[in-house]
């Protein structure tokens, strides 16, 4: 069976946002949206689900403040409590204000990197990936829309050239 | 326009009343002279002790009855800052706060002899000069901590003229509302700063020229700690600010009604001197009227630490009363993308204080520099529960809260946390002024409570009715077009 999809170009974005909804009102499926820049407000037109990045980052940084605080207690409270110039090494609580930078930065680093590598794994973007651009001027200046056809491709193509597309292709794709 | 509620109006009034009366308590049950002072602490140490001074002081650990007067001793060893966290009993911390005196009395029992008289006779007063002080402190921290939440709100405002703020325009009458209090709380303040200046308390010991005459720190600062200059530059930060209010609101009334640009520009300009004018002001008003309670102690940063404290009140006042009064259907173009950026100020600044509470507090703990750290061993040892427990309100609460972007659109979420960040604000003022003015005496009791109430009624009245005489909506603000149609 063939697997043709539909490339609507369009070359502005309030255009591609309202073929965007007419689209979605049209309950034709959107696969994808090239973009050269993020188009505000293109997700809540698609209709795609908000991102749980945030939530990681946060897991992520609840982690890095355990870490923080179990090495430095093993290492400076448990293994050798040393008195370094006097502080008291007692328990974690009493020298606790010394070790809040590390606690803090840590918390931070792992929020921020462990965040960032799960949005590439997420995105799978990685070095030597191959590009996945259905037509070079999407990084550019142009939008292009992706819809899926199914046996109805003159009433596709149609209705894309009504919503203001500059260009409509029809592509067979493996 | 804006119509005062009546309900509210009447819940002001009571307030007020409410206060005046417990203010007025505070005033009448605090003891006169030695004696009543005598009777007290020997009702302390007799039977109620550990009642009473378990209440007063829940933060220290527990009273041991048996080992109560033999603390004195090893009261050198509790206030040596090595180790912040004691377990000592409530005794010990009445001793330790006067450790220098005793430290003095005990070598002074080496050599020479000191009658247990003498001794005797200053702890009493000592303690009655703490107990006297208690309605005066209460009565102050009330009344600096309004004052300064205005001012915060006027600060916040005078920000986001200069930055030509797109989406806060629309709150700009509701900001000029709350700034309304700031000439009415800066008259009050100022009549209290004149009572210390007047001896009618013990709130500044430098004012006391007993106590500069045997203080040879106070005395070297004299220069700068005196009270004509003290009060002078008092009327002069509270007139410059209160101008500013003034001129501000009037140029923006006066640019409704313009056909150009002018008094916004005049707006614009006036807003960026005040910005100059209140950050100096506002860094030598926190010297004068929060730094000077504790004359033998200093910090650099001090005035951002006392900034970012009342900052993040002001925005959250700011924060509140547009939720009530969007909620009663006044404020139209206010959306929620208007309270998420509320509330995003919320969060920051909140984490801003933070930034400086604990940079103030590890770099003085770390070095451990004796001059510096009794500000701190007095706040641990007898304020532990206030002193700890303003940081879990101010930041870990705000940072668990309003880390979610759902939750700063929620009007009850956002409420709640409105309300403890207000809270751990006032107790962060309290810490500030409480243990250099009444010590381990402290205790949030009737003079407290009342005295908040009193300035939570006033404040209500005078921000709402102001709210009343002009409407809510600038007309011809360039920006305002924009702030109407903000969405985030």
């Amino acid at each position: 069976m063939s697997n043709k999809v539909i490339y609507a170009i369009y070359n502005d974005d309030d255009i591609l946002m309202d073929a965007v909804k007419k689209t979605r009102a049209a309950h034709h499926h959107i696969e994808e949206v090239f973009t050269p820049f993020p188009v505000h407000g293109l997700d809540k037109a698609m209709g795609i689900a908000p991102t749980r990045l945030a939530i990681c980052a946060f897991l992520y940084g609840c982690i890095g403040i355990s870490v923080a605080t179990a090495m430095m207690n093993y290492i400076m409270i448990q293994d050798w409590p040393q008195d370094i110039g006097g502080k008291p090494s007692f328990s974690y609580i009493e020298n606790m204000p010394a070790f809040v930078p590390i606690m803090f930065e840590l918390t931070v680093f792992f929020a921020a990197h462990l965040m960032v590598i799960t949005f590439y794994m997420r995105s799978k973007l990685w070095p030597f990936k191959e590009a996945e651009n259905p037509d070079v001027r999407t990084t550019d200046d142009h939008f292009l829309m992706e819809v899926a056809v199914k046996d109805n491709e003159e009433e596709l193509v149609s209705f894309f050239q009504s919503t203001g597309a500059v260009e409509v292709k029809v592509i067979e794709k493996h | 326009m804006y119509t005062f509620s009546s309900k509210l109006k009447t819940f002001s009034f009571l307030l007020m009343a409410m206060g005046v009366l417990g203010i007025g308590y505070g005033f009448w049950s605090a003891p006169k002279d030695i004696q009543e002072v005598e009777t007290l602490l020997a009702a302390e140490s007799h039977g109620s002790h550990g009642e009473v001074k378990h209440e007063t002081s829940k933060s220290v650990g527990a009273y041991d009855a048996s080992k109560g007067h033999e603390e004195s001793q090893s009261t050198k060893e509790e206030s040596n800052p090595k180790v912040l966290h004691t377990n000592s009993t409530s005794e010990a911390v009445t001793e330790s706060h006067e450790s220098s005196l005793h430290a003095e009395v005990a070598e002074k029992k080496g050599g020479h002899e000191i009658s247990e008289e003498t001794e005797h006779a200053e702890h009493l007063n000592h303690v009655l000069h703490q107990l006297q002080n208690k309605p005066w402190a209460a009565f102050y921290v009330a009344c600096i901590f309004f004052m300064l939440v205005s001012l915060g709100v006027l600060s916040f405002y005078a920000i986001q003229q200069v930055a030509q703020a797109g989406w806060s325009p629309v709150l700009f009458r509701v900001m000029q509302g709350i700034t309304s209090y700031l000439p009415v709380g800066s008259v009050v303040f100022f009549i209290v700063l004149l009572l210390c200046g007047l001896h009618l308390n013990h709130l500044f010991i430098w004012l006391d020229p007993e106590v500069v005459a045997t203080d040879k720190l106070i005395a070297n600062k004299a220069g700068y700690l005196n009270f004509p200059f003290w009060i002078v530059r008092a009327a002069i930060f509270l007139t410059g600010w209160s101008l500013y209010h003034y001129y501000s609101r009037k140029n923006c009334l006066a640019q409704d009604e313009a056909s150009d640009d002018l008094f916004y520009k005049k707006n614009f300009k006036l807003s960026a001197m005040f910005l100059v004018f209140f950050i100096v002001t506002e860094s030598i008003m926190s010297w004068d009227w929060i730094m000077s309670i504790d004359p033998h102690w200093f910090s650099t940063l001090f005035g951002w630490y006392v900034f970012s404290s009342f900052f993040v009140s002001g925005i959250t006042t700011i924060a509140l009363v547009t939720l009530y009064l969007k909620s009663r259907g006044f404020l139209e173009h206010v959306n929620t993308s208007h309270i998420h950026d509320l509330a995003k100020f919320m969060f920051g600044f909140s984490i801003f204080w933070t930034y400086l509470w604990f940079s103030q507090y590890m770099l003085i703990w770390y070095a451990n520099i004796p001059e510096e750290v009794t500000y701190y061993i007095t706040r641990i040892e007898l304020y532990n529960l206030p002193f700890f427990g303003a940081v879990v309100m101010n930041f870990v609460f705000p940072l668990l809260i309003l880390v979610n972007t759902d939750f700063k659109r929620i009007t009850w979420v956002l409420v709640m946390a409105g309300a403890v960040i207000l809270v751990g604000h006032y107790i962060d003022f309290f810490n500030m002024i409480m243990p250099g003015t009444v010590g381990d005496r402290w205790f949030i009791g009737v003079s407290e409570i009342a005295s908040v109430l009193f300035f939570l009624g006033l404040f209500i009245y005078v921000v709402f009715t102001a709210l009343t005489k002009v409407p809510l909506l600038p007309k011809r603000n360039p920006f305002i077009e924009e702030s109407k149609h903000f969405h985030y």
